[in-house]
């Protein structure tokens, strides 16, 4: 775009003046961004500041007793069952949307493709809460009846798989969570594959390989970047999701171990507990759940959209 | 015979993988169309919420609400969202506009209850009160990053020979972007508003306490205001069956209000592509 400059120093000044103003519109829109980013920051730091100082950064990350008539706010339970639950959703959520998308690209005729983008589309323009009343009334069932006795009955040495079967809690909420992200990594995978060269892929087929050898061996290594991308933009929309997993993880404050116990998450409490809060102090706590779910989503992010673009530039270092 | 076999089973195992995808999807909106329908009634888009005990009644102010609170979104988001997305196109190749970039991408990833509570504090603080308004700020935030991305794109798809025929034609750079790039544009920049807008009407956390909640009408922007997301959360975790099924058939409604969007702003596109 090196043309439009020239023209405008040819032409007389009077003309220049809207054109000016034109500019300056659209850099004050553009820099708008910039403008709500820092203000989200700042707003959060404005009101979740008061608890954050009240109980100090380090206990607050740390205990767990979370008793608001008193004051003493411990996110060690909310900060917990995120995590649980995005992990339990990115270890359902990984490897079906890897395969799904493999089987997209490399494998299916490309009418398949085109017939299945739509129903993933689809998937992701589900509302949340919607996909929460399907949780709630579908899956917390079939999860009390089927699938946590199997588990219980199966694996029930391990401690993850103990305790009374309730279907609410961290399963439940870690299988709604894996739903809801698994059209954004199967998107983003079926980008990133779609950049790896077809010379590649040619390459190993040419030299014998099967179809899935070319794939691990050319195909894989190549969008490797891309796809750890990929999952890291899933987990992050996992970690902040909210409505699924308040409907389904049932609210409880507490750390435990089994996956079939309820549980509470970061996003999940905020839901609750913000509209009636009990006062100032409480708000001011709940604002520094949301302060700490910005971080470390602002995190994850800004790592998985660099991993992306590298890999989309090509086999990128971190790929070899 | 061994590679073969391996070949062939993850080849299968890639197949199941669409079909375990696709088994949540299909139970879910035959789910939310069957449990759905049966409550679904003239009332149902006319009437307002039904006191606890009493039958009937319908979600015609959450509809309503729902409605108002985006249309304040759009407001807001829609010249912001488009603005900063020409900017990138026809100004940003320079270092601010890769940091405004990739602000825009890392803002689209910041959870949406987050941004409820970042309108909690601009707009319900001040204000002293839940309001319609308090939402609708909510959702602009959430719909600005995506819009300035997707309106980048569309407005650099423009032909750079019609800008700089316009230009040649002596018609002043303001004009040429307004009348000749966003006009090309438009088509996709609609379809890109439409999906926006179908995205913020689903939203129901970042309204939860900004726009609250309200069994009755309300046209006051600074008044609390009910919306279908948070109506259908609030009659999912009640105890009384009558609001279960109130809950499926209001999804329904969401679903196919969410799904008209988008669908209409693919077809746009579709239609204007040629």
């Amino acid at each position: 775009m090196s043309a439009p400059p020239r023209l405008q120093e040819a032409q007389p000044r009077r003309v220049n003046l809207p054109d000016r103003a034109w500019t300056v519109v659209l850099t004050v829109l553009g820099l708008a961004v910039l403008g709500v980013a820092a203000i989200i920051i700042a707003e959060l730091l404005r009101i979740g500041g008061p608890a954050l100082r009240h109980t100090g950064l380090v206990a607050f990350v740390t205990t767990s007793i979370w008793d608001v008539t008193r004051d003493v706010f411990g996110a060690a339970p909310f900060i917990y069952g995120t995590l649980v639950t995005s992990i339990v959703a990115l270890l359902i959520a990984l490897p079906v949307s890897l395969g799904l998308a493999l089987f997209l690209t490399e494998m299916a005729p490309a009418s398949v493709r085109s017939i299945v983008s739509f129903p993933i589309a689809l998937l992701a323009g589900i509302p949340s809460v919607v996909h929460g009343l399907w949780g709630l009334f579908v899956l917390v069932p079939i999860l009390r009846h089927l699938i946590e006795p199997l588990l219980a009955n199966t694996l029930g040495f391990l401690p993850l798989f103990q305790g009374p079967q309730i279907g609410l809690g961290y399963l439940a909420a870690g299988v709604i969570l894996a739903v809801m992200i698994l059209p954004t990594i199967t998107s983003i995978a079926i980008e990133v594959l779609q950049t790896v060269p077809g010379s590649l892929r040619e390459a190993a087929l040419a030299l014998g390989a099967t179809r899935w050898e070319a794939i691990r061996t050319a195909v894989l290594p190549y969008a490797r970047a891309g796809i750890v991308g990929a999952s890291m933009l899933g987990l992050g929309r996992a970690l902040g999701e909210t409505m699924a997993v308040t409907m389904v993880i049932g609210n409880s404050p507490t750390i435990r171990a089994s996956l079939f116990a309820p549980g509470y998450t970061l996003p999940a409490v905020i839901a609750n507990e913000f509209a009636e809060a009990s006062g100032e102090m409480h708000t001011s706590a709940l604002a520094a759940l949301g302060l700490l779910l910005f971080a470390v989503t602002v995190g994850l992010n800004i790592a998985a959209r660099l991993l992306v673009r590298m890999s989309r530039r090509g086999p990128a270092r971190v790929a070899a | 015979m061994k590679r073969r076999f391996i070949n062939g089973l993850m080849t299968a195992l890639c197949g199941l993988a669409l079909l375990l995808a696709l088994v949540p999807l299909v139970s879910l909106l035959w789910l939310v169309i069957s449990h759905g329908f049966k409550g679904l009634s003239w009332d149902f888009f006319t009437q307002l919420p039904a006191p606890v005990g009493e039958t009937g009644g319908g979600v015609a102010n959450a509809i309503a609400g729902t409605l108002y609170i985006v249309g304040i979104a759009c407001l807001i988001g829609v010249p912001l969202g488009v603005g900063a997305g020409v900017f990138l196109a026809e100004r940003g190749d320079t270092p601010v506009g890769d940091a405004i970039r990739f602000t825009a991408e890392v803002l689209s990833g910041v959870p949406s209850i987050v941004v409820g509570i970042v309108a909690y504090g601009l707009v319900v603080l001040p204000m002293r009160r839940f309001s319609a308004l308090a939402g609708g700020v909510a959702l602009a935030v959430l719909m600005v990053p995506t819009l300035a991305r997707s309106t980048e794109e569309l407005v650099r798809l423009v032909p750079g020979a019609l800008r700089e025929a316009s230009l040649a034609l002596g018609v002043p750079q303001w004009r040429t972007s307004l009348r000749v790039v966003l006009r090309t544009a438009l088509g996709g920049i609609m379809t890109a508003i439409l999906l926006g807008v179908a995205r913020a009407a689903g939203e129901t956390a970042p309204l939860l306490f900004t726009a609250l909640n309200n069994q009755y009408w309300n046209w006051r922007a600074d008044q609390p205001t009910a919306s279908l997301t948070v109506q259908i959360f609030n009659y999912a975790v009640s105890p009384y069956q009558d609001w279960h099924d109130k809950a499926w058939s209001a999804a329904l409604v969401l679903l196919l209000l969410v799904g008209t969007l988008s669908l209409g702003g693919r077809l746009l596109s579709r239609s204007r592509v040629r």
